[in-house]
């Protein structure tokens, strides 16, 4: 945690460093978009290590037990979105990203990032701007990036659009089967949505 | 001459108001300021304004999170303000800024004032959520003011109602084979069991009744002593004397009992004293009360006894010494009174009575001093929202969830202190059941 706070730090700070500069090819857009490509590395490293190396080895792979001292046991070890009130239970790996997500928020730092999808669980998370409706389409297209800017509350913000890879059978293996999902017929490796990351430029 | 009797007479009236206004400054007279009446969650603390208003009007964010941020983290928030800070939701916030507390709980204004204290129209969760009466086949027809009056949805707390909660709960039995609330972990032994012959209150405070009533209590034989509560020695290990005081407030009791005070001051019971104002006494409440105990103040003696410290009578007598609405009134003669009679005269196993504070300061577990332990919560207003806190750490521990949520949905089925079977399914728990079977 410490290591990507560290990450996204230096990578606004060198966003500020060249917005400041003159260079004549656009240097806020450039940097901007540097800017975005170092946190959407931290953010998808953390991502994939947290549902593949976690999620996914304890509750698929090891299939763990675990005893709650209320109820007794064993039962399986699940991610499920209650999980924090039931005993030992981890977030899926959508909650543990907007966990973080809304710590950076609280931050006050300018940055915010989230998960949208055209086939979204939680219709919350479906694209709401312009912007949006066309960076999920090009991502889940292209399953290349998208860059942009758009107005929000009077302010200007850079966004920018990755590809939300299935980086697990658990990520597809939830979402196939949860009542709320659109689609039912995701396979491990596609694109399931985006990860949009936000900062304000002046 | 009459112009100047009605100048002199103007004069007068000023003034008499400008003495009346500024004697009114302090004290519970600072009443006559109230812009409306308070809710009932804070009326009890309403003459310190300065508890929730800064100098000159606002109101403080952090005077609701002071007191309201542990629960609210407890209940694992559903809508936490750290959820609205996304620049996406810009266009959401200038509909409802959620945000903020006030935004949804205005003080004051008692003819817009629902539940909860909450001063929007019951319509509010369609602002953000209108897709869900157009998406979901399960809602389509829904009313938008119905998410939570149907017992659906809660805007803070929704332990009791998350979809997967109630899948696992589902065609539970109405009651468990061998509905038992689990026991209460013993507080720390002062020392060894002690006899009258070890008391060391001063010879002029040591009343035979008092005396009687410690011996037999559970304080003396946890090497609790006089000086334990009241002061005036050192207790090995407790830390410096204390001056000697006949009447010992929550404070002395807070020594021992920490988390169980922490609660009580937490809850309507005390919350006054937590503000720095005198005790409640039930002529200060707006549920109904016993004429003969207007009076009484409420400290942890007025339950437990000073004395004998007998959580028996904690547990129900005390309870019905003052409160006298509906459901208490209806509660002896009750399947759960029955329960807990049979427990007292030895019939039924330990644990299986349901007395009013089974209820209503329920047994939870807790971190204390580093070691897992379970307390009895004091905060009795942590239980005051029934479907959202109840269900879980209460009813859940003898009744199947099913049963409980369309036990506490019925109005009339609680004011008769659950004499019968609910009238209906719980409309959550329905929901549930039929989108689990139309799952592939």
């Amino acid at each position: 945690m410490t290591c990507r706070h560290l990450l996204i730090l230096l990578a606004l700070a060198a966003c500020n460093r060249s917005e400041a500069s003159d260079s004549p090819r656009g240097p806020d857009l450039v940097s901007a978009r540097q800017t975005a490509d170092m946190i959407h590395a931290v953010i998808a490293a953390d991502r994939a290590t947290y549902a593949r190396d976690v999620v996914q080895r304890l509750t698929i792979t090891q299939k763990v037990q675990i005893v709650d001292p209320e109820k007794g046991g064993p039962a399986p070890l699940a991610a499920r979105e209650d999980w924090k009130s039931q005993h030992g239970a981890l977030p899926l790996p959508a909650q543990m990203l907007r966990l973080g997500a809304e710590q950076v928020l609280a931050g006050d730092s300018g940055l915010s990032y989230l998960l949208l999808s055209p086939w979204p669980v939680n219709k919350q998370n479906r694209a709401r701007t312009e912007l949006e409706t066309r960076g999920l389409a090009e991502v889940t297209r292209t399953g290349k990036p998208l860059y942009g800017s758009e107005v929000l509350g009077g302010q200007t913000y850079f966004a920018a659009f990755y590809p939300d890879l299935a980086v697990a059978d658990a990520c597809v293996a939830c979402h196939n089967a949860h009542p709320d999902s659109p689609r039912r017929d995701f396979k491990t490796g596609e694109v399931m949505g985006a990860v949009v990351i936000r900062f304000p430029l002046k | 001459m009459r112009r100047i009797a009605v100048i002199a007479l103007w004069i007068a009236a000023s003034a008499a108001a400008s003495v009346y206004l500024a004697m009114s400054l302090d004290g519970e007279g600072r009443r006559v300021y109230l812009p409306g009446d308070t809710t009932s969650g804070h009326h009890q603390i309403e003459e310190r304004c300065e508890l929730c208003h800064s100098a000159g009007d606002g109101v403080r964010e952090e005077a609701c999170l002071g007191c309201h941020r542990e629960e609210l983290a407890e209940a694992d928030d559903s809508h936490a303000p750290q959820k609205f800070l996304d620049p996406r939701n810009a266009a959401l916030g200038r509909t409802i800024d959620a945000r903020h507390c006030v935004t949804c709980h205005r003080e004051h204004r008692p003819r817009q004032t629902a539940a909860m204290g909450v001063t929007v129209a019951a319509t509010f969760c369609a602002d953000c959520h209108q897709d869900v009466l157009t998406d979901r086949a399960s809602h389509a027809g829904f009313s938008r003011d119905g998410c939570a009056a149907a017992g659906c949805h809660n805007y803070h707390d929704n332990r009791a109602l998350a979809e997967d909660f109630l899948a696992d709960h589902l065609d539970e039995p109405d009651l468990a084979a061998q509905p038992t609330v689990a026991p209460v972990s013993a507080a720390r032994a002062a020392g060894r069991p002690l006899t009258a012959a070890d008391i060391d209150a001063p010879p002029g405070s040591r009343p035979a009744a008092a005396v009687d009533e410690w011996r037999a209590s559970s304080h003396a034989r946890a090497g609790v002593n006089c000086s334990g509560c009241h002061g005036g020695a050192r207790l090995a290990g407790s830390g410096p004397a204390r001056a000697w005081t006949d009447h010992p407030g929550p404070a002395a009791c807070a020594g021992c009992h920490g988390a169980e005070v922490a609660g009580f001051e937490s809850g309507k019971h005390g919350m006054r004293i937590a503000a720095g104002l005198p005790a409640m006494t039930p002529a200060d409440a707006r549920l109904p009360m016993t004429d003969d105990a207007a009076h009484r103040t409420l400290g942890c003696a007025s339950c437990h006894g000073a004395h004998d410290v007998d959580v028996r009578r904690a547990a129900v007598d005390a309870c019905l010494g003052c409160h006298a609405d509906q459901h208490s009134l209806a509660y002896k003669g009750s399947p759960h009174h029955r329960r807990w009679l049979e427990e007292q005269r030895g019939a039924f196993w330990r644990g299986s009575g349901v007395s009013c504070a089974t209820c209503h300061m329920p047994r939870v577990r807790r971190l204390d001093g580093g070691e897992p332990r379970v307390l009895v919560d004091h905060d009795q207003n942590a239980s005051l929202r029934p479907l959202e806190s109840m269900v879980r750490p209460v009813c859940a521990s003898c009744h199947g969830v099913d049963f409980s949520l369309a036990s506490l949905a019925d109005p009339a089925l609680v004011r008769r202190n659950f004499r019968s079977a609910p009238s209906a399914p719980s409309a959550a728990m329905e929901l549930v059941r039929r989108r689990r079977k139309e799952s592939p």
